[in-house]
């Protein structure tokens, strides 16, 4: 039995607290080596991934609470190894970000962030659903004081309107995994996934995951959180919270709902499908009406996500009375592939924002204008990543947008036409936004005074626009190794729990 | 084989990326090289497979290069098709590219940007190439949204100028809103096929024909025109049909280089090739081919109209782009695939002539585009006299030039085709003639001919410009007189193209006209006794008369006819209601959505309102309230604590 997981969560948290003792003059190295090592140790996790299964592989066991069944109980399959990865990745590139920026208490901000990534990988690597929900709760105070110590102006509303919302949102969760436990004597994910359950209690599990999960990733109407935190949120923060928090939420509906509350979820599905199309359709067209750029972003993920919560959910079209399950499983891989590449495009864009705040002071569009002409190079990456966020073919973010469409389309026409507006909306906000700050004659003497981007900002977007194309051009090194477990959850959804 | 085949986008896609990357460390003279040899071996590659399976007959080849993707039992590949329809798209594009990559050297002369706009026209020429041999619909797509790229990189070329970064994003945008039903066109094939292959499509297509579609209400569609008809959007875009043609002039912002291989000869052509591709499709649905046929004659007719009263010499020609682009449409309309790819040929030659020509006159006169204030240029410029008037000739259809061979073609074809519709096509593609050649010739006469208007010292300066320019001008002009006659019976008529191609028999109205043309000078001869020659003739006529002899008329036109010259102007007002509507009304929502759905209703109603509301309530209570939101989240744990002790004990 490896520990790499444990290693994976320990590693960083460890590290992290090790740094803020350490203090500040030596946390910038410190921060370097913890996330380097940490991404390191999660390559092995993608090249030695056997992809032919869909149990759970890298496990760990040991009992910690057992009066209460409670046990440390680790294990990553198809779904939750990528999303690991990307966390590792991501905290690489968010120390990066950071390195010369953050000059107020640098130790505790790398800290912050290092022992974050730890908490993130447990939740994706947690099989035990208390040790889960830990996890999943305690992200929230890392994210709570970045948002809170290095934000904006109104940061005390943002960071609280941030903490009790998804809080909320997850106590519901917690009540629904004790009412499990009660019924199935363990608080094992996997067990769970078998237990039988009548509809009624089913439903009410679903709803009460829903708030949980639907907060956190987020779905239309339960969002306005998180455009308040991306704004008030530190660059490195916005891009942490775009990249990795949010897919907790989507992580949450694949390992919870679905395969718990199977005949729930097939039975209320209209509900999330609606929800899902209305978060693209409508939060496109807020996106379209924003003036501060970090706002615009933010609802651009919120749409973006609404193709993981679809392509989630036309599952139970496509599946329930197994009528299709391959494109059931398109629709999920689908999903994954939505919440990984929106990891790598949402943070570039925050980090370009972020790139341009450092020099301006300013996330107002208004504030810009023709920057390409003082900053040539940001410009192409910020073209770059633009098309990406619109969904270019070539760049991921066409790839998981493309296999929901294709997938939605065979339970609705409608539903599709519905969802594929986002070609013209995505294009519509990201383009025009392009086209004020980037294009155009120098604005004003702000602009004209700008310097390019330095070598370390070059290879911070550089890396994140490399894994971009790499998956818009061959996602099949992602796709494989989710098969077999997307199988299995599909035959999991497909067989009724009464 | 597929080595070959591999290198020939490849080429120019490698070449693009060491003039973009590393083209201020190698300069710019070596920027140019470098491109002009990828786009060259990549030409001289295509003539290669020209011999291979034009000439020697060879296998269509089809094969994947990568596996892009395995996902829900659906492999998403990479892969070539090559055919004769392929090879002709190759040639087509590898040759005016590599013209245009010459003139470049002497057009953007002065510009700063010179290595990154090589870099962009070869990464131009490795997307075409990639639509053009494509052997499914994804690469297809691909392809398609990669020539959109570089074409809104490079109508925003000079990224200062206002018109130019709002043309870029517009073209974007309404190609946009093609691709929207282009997409939902091929999940509507993988739906029905579970491939996205072109052959496991076409012969999965009779069984489709069958089925039925419930859009609205309880009306049954045929799955097959709904399909078609979401694919043709597509190609409405792209190809810049009505409704969606209105960013084709705006593109003309771009530098004239591009304004003759993207916007005249290869990706606007991108459309009408996809249909043609897809001919084993559209053939099985009459309602859509009706559909094209519609749009395609409203584009034909109501676009050429607008070119009459344009006066910058660059938008004539992009008008008249368009209408051309409609007898295109016209032709698949009436399932004469053969000749619309015959005209898209012949046009790509004579229309890059044409605008390269323009773009020679523009430089000439220090970037003048007003028409107005040139004139009487051919003395100072003969090369670009001659070779405009070659092109204009070709265009209008002259008899023996190539135009005239693939126009007429269209024209008899749907003059014998039974297609609803085609007799209101024939009208409008017959009126066509005299309008394209009224405004073409009005171009050429007011630039070439009569007074000089320039002002002095722009008259001085006007020279010939040098041979980078003249020389693809030269070269283009021979296949623009050519081409036509040497290929008319096999590419025009059909033969050509072997198996790329398939036309229901009953809808085969090309077929009819091989009846009395049985050679080029046969359709020669043919024309005399019909309309299309009279009224080109025609309509050079009244060109001469109004801008040569009598400018009056002209002139009192305009003040009788105001209110049409107004229409015109104002491009029957579409660019002002899709302002209005489209993009007003979208942030208009968007603003609405925001401040009164999110704001107002969630965050104020919901959120901020019920938080209000507890806080009212817990007056009594206040004296828990520390503020400290450690405090309340203490308290949450404590509350759930004894919850789960309470469920764990009972």
């Amino acid at each position: 039995m490896s520990h790499l997981l444990s290693l994976l969560i320990w590693l960083p948290i460890i590290g992290g607290i090790a740094i803020i003792v350490l203090g500040d003059s030596r946390s910038r190295p410190f921060a370097a080596v913890v996330s380097g090592l940490t991404l390191l140790l999660s390559l092995p996790l993608y090249f030695s991934f056997d992809r032919t299964t869909s149990d759970m592989q890298f496990t760990e066991l040991a009992a910690w609470l057992p009066m209460f069944d409670i046990n440390y109980s680790l294990g990553v399959d198809g779904i939750s190894m990528p999303l690991i990865v990307l966390t590792a990745m991501i905290n690489v590139i968010v120390v990066v970000s950071a390195w010369e920026v953050i000059k107020d208490r640098p130790a505790l901000y790398m800290g912050a962030f290092q022992i974050m990534t730890g908490l993130m990988i447990g939740v994706f690597s947690a099989l035990d659903a208390i040790l889960f929900y830990i996890f999943f709760e305690a992200t929230l105070i890392p994210m709570f004081l970045i948002i809170g110590i290095w934000g904006g102006p109104n940061r005390v509303y943002a960071s609280i309107k941030f903490f009790l919302y998804t809080f909320l949102g997850s106590v519901f969760m917690l009540i629904a995994l004790i009412y499990l436990y009660k019924v199935g004597g363990s608080f094992n994910i996997l067990d769970m996934h078998v237990l039988a359950l009548a509809q009624k209690p089913q439903i009410w599990v679903f709803l009460a995951f829903f708030v949980a999960f639907a907060v956190k990733i987020p779905m239309f109407p339960v969002h306005t959180w998180l455009p308040d935190a991306h704004v008030e949120a530190p660059t490195a923060g916005s891009a942490v919270l775009a990249a990795i928090m949010l897919k907790m939420g989507g992580y949450g509906f694949l390992r919870f709902s679905l395969p718990i509350t199977p005949n729930a979820a097939a039975q209320l599905d209209i509900l999330m499908i609606a929800l899902s199309l209305i978060a693209i359709v409508y939060i496109g067209f807020v996106a379209l009406a924003q003036n501060d750029m970090k706002k615009l972003i933010a609802y651009s993920s919120i749409s973006h996500m609404g193709f993981v919560t679809l392509g989630i959910f036309i599952a139970f079209r496509l599946a329930v009375g197994s009528t299709d399950p391959n494109t059931a499983a398109l629709g999920i891989e689908g999903a994954i592939m939505q919440m990984v590449s929106h990891g790598f495009i949402s943070a570039a864009m925050f980090l370009c924002v972020g790139v341009m705040y450092d020099r301006v002071h300013s996330r107002e569009i208004s504030a810009y204008g023709g920057v390409i002409n003082t900053m040539p190079m940001f410009g192409a990456f910020m073209v770059f990543f633009a098309m990406a966020n619109a969904g270019l073919p070539g760049t991921s973010g066409f790839v998981g947008e493309f296999m929901v469409i294709l997938a939605t389309f065979k339970t609705n026409f409608w539903f599709a036409a519905l969802a594929s507006l986002t070609l013209i909306l995505g294009a519509g906000y990201t383009l025009w936004m392009v086209k004020r700050v980037i294009f155009g004659e120098v604005a004003n003497e702000q602009v004209a005074a700008l310097t390019d981007i330095n070598k370390r900002e070059f290879w911070m977007l550089g890396s994140l626009a490399v894994f971009v194309l790499l998956l818009g051009l061959w996602p099949d090194l992602l796709a494989d190794v989710m098969h077999a477990s997307v199988e299995n959850l599909v035959q999991h959804i497909s067989i009724s729990k009464y | 084989m597929k080595l070959l085949y591999t290198l020939i986008p490849m080429a120019p896609l490698l070449a693009a990326i060491i003039a973009g990357f590393f083209g201020s460390k190698i300069g710019r003279t070596n920027s140019h090289r470098v491109t002009i040899a990828g786009v060259a071996v990549a030409f001289l590659l295509s003539l290669v497979v020209f011999q291979r399976h034009v000439l020697g007959g060879a296998e269509t080849f089809n094969e994947s290069l990568y596996i892009w993707m395995v996902s829900g039992g659906i492999r998403f590949e990479i892969g070539f098709l090559v055919d004769n329809l392929t090879v002709l798209m190759m040639l087509v594009v590898t040759f005016v590219s590599l013209m245009v990559h010459i003139y470049t050297i002497g057009y953007m002369v002065d510009d700063p940007g010179y290595q990154r706009f090589f870099s962009y026209i070869s990464l131009f020429t490795f997307a075409m190439l990639m639509l053009v041999m494509s052997n499914n619909f994804l690469q297809l797509f691909f392809g398609w949204e990669a020539v959109g790229l570089v074409s809104y990189l490079l109508i925003g070329f000079w990224f200062k100028k206002d018109t130019a970064i709002f043309a870029n994003m517009k073209a974007f945008l309404v190609n946009r809103v093609g691709d929207f039903g282009f997409l939902l066109g091929i999940a509507g094939v993988v739906y029905y096929t579970g491939s996205l292959d072109y052959f496991d499509a076409f012969n999965a297509a009779p069984a489709i024909a069958g089925e039925t579609m419930n859009l609205v209400g309880g009306a049954e569609w045929s799955a097959m025109t709904v399909i078609c008809i979401l694919l043709f959007i597509g190609a409405m875009g792209k190809s810049a049909q009505v409704p969606l043609h209105v960013w084709l002039p705006d593109s003309m912002e771009g530098p004239t280089p591009i304004s003759a291989l993207i916007h005249a000869a290869t990706m606007v052509t991108a459309g009408i090739f996809m249909v043609a591709r897809m001919s084993p499709l559209f053939e099985l649905s009459e309602t859509a081919l009706s559909f094209i046929l519609i749009i395609g004659s409203i584009t034909a007719f109501f676009m050429g109209l607008i070119g009459i009263v344009q006066n910058d010499i660059k938008k004539i020609v992009a008008y008249s782009t368009l209408s051309q682009l409609g007898y295109m449409t016209v032709a698949l309309g009436v399932s004469a695939y053969s000749a619309a790819i015959f005209h898209l040929m012949t046009h790509a030659f004579f229309k890059a002539l044409l605008f390269l020509a323009a773009g020679s006159v523009i430089i000439a006169l220090h970037h003048e585009q007003d028409i107005r204030k040139m004139g009487g240029l051919r003395k100072y410029m003969p090369i670009t006299y001659w070779t405009s008037l070659i092109g204009s000739l070709a265009l209008i259809g002259f008899p023996g030039l190539s135009g005239f061979f693939s126009k007429d073609l269209i024209i008899e074809a749907v003059h014998n085709s039974s297609i609803p519709g085609a007799t209101i096509a024939y009208y409008a593609v017959l009126s066509g003639v005299f309008i394209t050649a009224f405004y073409s010739f009005r171009l050429f006469f007011l630039v070439f001919h009569g007074e000089t208007r320039m002002d002095k010292h722009t008259a001085e300066h006007a020279h010939e410009p040098p041979g980078v320019v003249t020389w693809p001008l030269i070269l283009l002009a021979i296949p623009s007189v050519l081409i036509g006659g040497l290929t008319l019976m096999n590419v025009g008529f059909g033969d050509y193209f072997g198996n790329a191609i398939y036309v229901a028999p009953e809808h085969d109205a090309v077929k009819a006209v091989a009846g009395f043309t049985d050679s080029a000078l046969g359709m020669v001869k043919h024309s005399v006794a019909t309309l299309p020659l009279y009224l080109a003739a025609a309509g050079v006529f009244t060109a001469w008369l109004f801008y040569l002899i009598m400018p009056s008329i002209p002139a009192f036109l305009h003040d009788k006819l105001g209110f049409l010259h107004r229409m015109l102007n104002n491009k029957y007002g579409f660019d002002d209601f899709n302002q209005l509507v489209f993009a007003g009304g979208s942030v208009g929502l968007g603003r609405f959505f925001w401040k009164k759905g999110d704001q107002t209703l969630i965050d104020g109603a919901m959120v901020n309102g019920s938080a209000n509301k507890i806080g009212s309530l817990s007056g009594i209570a206040r004296f828990m309230q520390t503020g400290f939101l450690f405090h309340y989240a203490f308290a949450m744990i404590l509350g759930l604590l004894a919850m789960l002790t309470w469920f764990l004990f009972t």
